[in-house]
């Protein structure tokens, strides 16, 4: 997917200025809210037309000043998926789902209510109305919906942000699985730096209306660390869950965790904030964190007042700060050896 | 028990028949209106609004006045019609008019109120769908009007069973053609020794009235139970 927007937009005391253009099939915009993200999302979707410059998708103008051209929604092929389901509430949730693929031309029928059903799990509440939902059913119903459209790209304006914390992490899974093998590119809108790494391969940062950066989620993760009060956000994939001693042992890339979160079942994602990990220049004697990993740096970066290491852990990969100070005394450079602790309380179940 | 004469039941036939013809006819122009007025923006909107509004403060006998001129063989309708040899005036047709005419705000605003409580995101979605405006139209927004259709179609059901002043000047007071319940009950109120039919035909009226709006309410709460 190539998406090319160059336009402006103003109402009130508000001024969209947009240029830019990304390659790629899972492309986050990131920013605060009132920064332009959402008339974004509806000029691209149609709903909205900006006052001057151009839209392109795949080389195919959907807007154009220059040219007079303004497709209307409903044949720009271009799918929304909300911050609140919006299902229709007359239909079942077979007739929601299947309300974009009716509409969609034959020829481009590449996604089935077959396919959905498999990936979103749905198939118990086919003939449902859509009042009685879960929230997380209805968000899954609102995605198979537009994704049924068989759109060429697909919108996500904060899906997330009306769920709960356990809820939002049970859902991404779906977001990001389904689009991709159903390859449908996606345009994921979010204030969340935790979601946008989890779901986007390149950012695009939004504020104050004008696009600021351009970068990967973990480039802007670590340039936030500074000003950000919960420090970088580690997002671990643990498997193999043990009970061991009254702690629960996880396995991540090649190393042993211990941590106090209860067993779970299959691969499970934690969070570990940066400032949650201690680094020691030689190994303590005694400590009483559960977790002592011995890594490698393998990059150190400035976030104002405090410093970023990178470290190699296994096959792993940690983001750990320390202040600029301590950062000098234990002398971190690319390739030195160093000892993280980690407290097997600091971890926190997402989902 | 009240009886009635075959004019009496040809006069409550006639009330029927004429407000179900002006609730099927006015359907249609209502939702237009409605949505016109609902999701369009133009210039001058205010001004429809006003004029749309006008037949609910204007007093009937006006209304009917203003038809009559319009419709009568030397008005601008009427004289069309003439010369395709259709007569309006003093004709069933033209109770049905006058009861459109002073129904009609009625509808629209039911209409409205329920097409403006529609979550705008709704129409959105069904859009970005593939769904051309008069398909979100059939496919989403009528059915979620569906209520305030249903209110309206029956509080103008019910207003045209009661319309008087304007039907008197256009339609005339004609039995067995266009004398309908209300202007019964005229006739024998300003008669001599008609209070007791005139009577029955209160009770008629107001029985009518009364079932039409347990209906209205019925459809109402059913309509809400399935959304």
């Amino acid at each position: 997917m190539e998406l090319l927007v160059r336009g402006t937009k103003t109402f009130g005391a508000f001024h969209l200025a947009a240029d830019f253009t990304v390659a790629g099939n899972r492309i986050g915009i990131f920013g605060e809210s009132g920064s332009g993200k959402s008339t974004l999302v509806n000029m691209l979707a149609g709903l909205e037309h900006p006052d001057s410059g151009e839209i392109m998708l795949d080389g195919e103008p959907l807007f154009s000043a220059d040219r007079r051209i303004n497709v209307p929604p409903e044949r720009r092929r271009v799918a929304l998926v909300f911050q609140h389901p919006h299902l229709f509430p007359h239909l079942s949730v077979r007739g929601n789902l299947l309300y974009g693929w009716k509409r969609c031309a034959v020829a481009n029928r590449q996604v089935g209510l077959d396919d959905i059903i498999d990936v979103l799990k749905i198939g118990h509440i086919l003939d449902r109305g859509v009042t009685n939902l879960s929230g997380g059913e209805k968000q899954r119903v609102a995605l198979g919906r537009a994704l049924l459209s068989n759109p060429r790209l697909l919108l996500m304006d904060e899906p997330l942000s009306a769920l709960d914390d356990t809820l939002r992490f049970q859902i991404i899974p779906y977001l990001r699985g389904a689009c991709e093998a159903l390859a449908i590119p996606y345009l994921f809108i979010s204030h969340s730096l935790v979601e946008m790494q989890l779901m986007a391969e390149r950012v695009i940062v939004f504020s104050q209306g004008r696009q600021v950066a351009d970068a990967t989620p973990d480039d802007l993760a670590r340039s936030r660390m500074g000003e950000s009060p919960v420090g970088y956000i580690n997002l671990l994939r643990l498997t193999d869950p043990r009970d061991n001693d009254g702690l629960t042992s996880y396995g991540w890339a090649g190393n042993r965790l211990f941590l106090t979160a209860p067993p779970g079942e299959g691969e499970l994602l934690f969070e570990l904030s940066s400032k949650d990990m201690i680094l020691f220049k030689k190994h303590p004697e005694a400590i009483s964190a559960r977790n002592l990993l011995c890594c490698t740096v393998t990059d150190t970066f400035g976030a104002g007042r405090k410093a970023g290491v990178e470290l190699q852990c296994g096959t792993g990969r940690l983001v750990a700060e320390v202040a600029v100070e301590a950062a000098r005394e234990l002398e971190l450079a690319v390739g030195s050896e160093v000892f993280a602790a980690v407290k097997a309380s600091a971890f926190r179940r997402l989902g | 028990m009240p009886t009635f004469t075959p004019a009496d039941l040809e006069a409550i036939r006639l009330s029927a028949k004429v407000a179900v013809a002006a609730t099927i006819v006015s359907l249609p122009f209502g939702i237009a209106v409605a949505y016109v007025m609902s999701y369009l923006s133009f210039r001058g909107k205010t001004v429809v609004e006003v004029l749309l509004n006008l037949p609910l403060t204007l007093p009937p006998v006006v209304i009917g006045y203003l038809l009559l001129l319009l419709l009568g063989k030397k008005g601008w309708l009427g004289g069309m019609l003439d010369a395709a040899g259709i007569r309006v005036v003093f004709t069933w047709y033209a109770a049905v008019i006058a009861s459109a005419v002073v129904g009609f705000p009625l509808l629209v605003r039911s209409i409205r109120i329920a097409m403006e409580s529609i979550d705008e995101r709704l129409i959105q979605a069904s859009r970005t769908l593939g769904a051309r405006w008069y398909d979100s139209l059939s496919t989403v927004i009528l059915p979620l009007s569906l209520r305030g259709i249903v209110a309206g179609s029956s509080l103008m059901f019910g207003r045209s069973l009661g319309e008087f002043g304007a039907t008197i000047i256009v339609a005339g007071n004609i039995p067995g053609v266009t004398q309908t319940m209300p202007l019964a009950i005229y006739d024998y109120a300003s008669s001599p020794g008609g209070e007791k039919a005139a009577l029955a035909l209160c009770l008629v009226s107001a029985g009518l009235s009364l079932a039409v709006l347990f209906l209205h309410e019925y459809l109402g709460s059913r309509v809400t139970r399935r959304s």
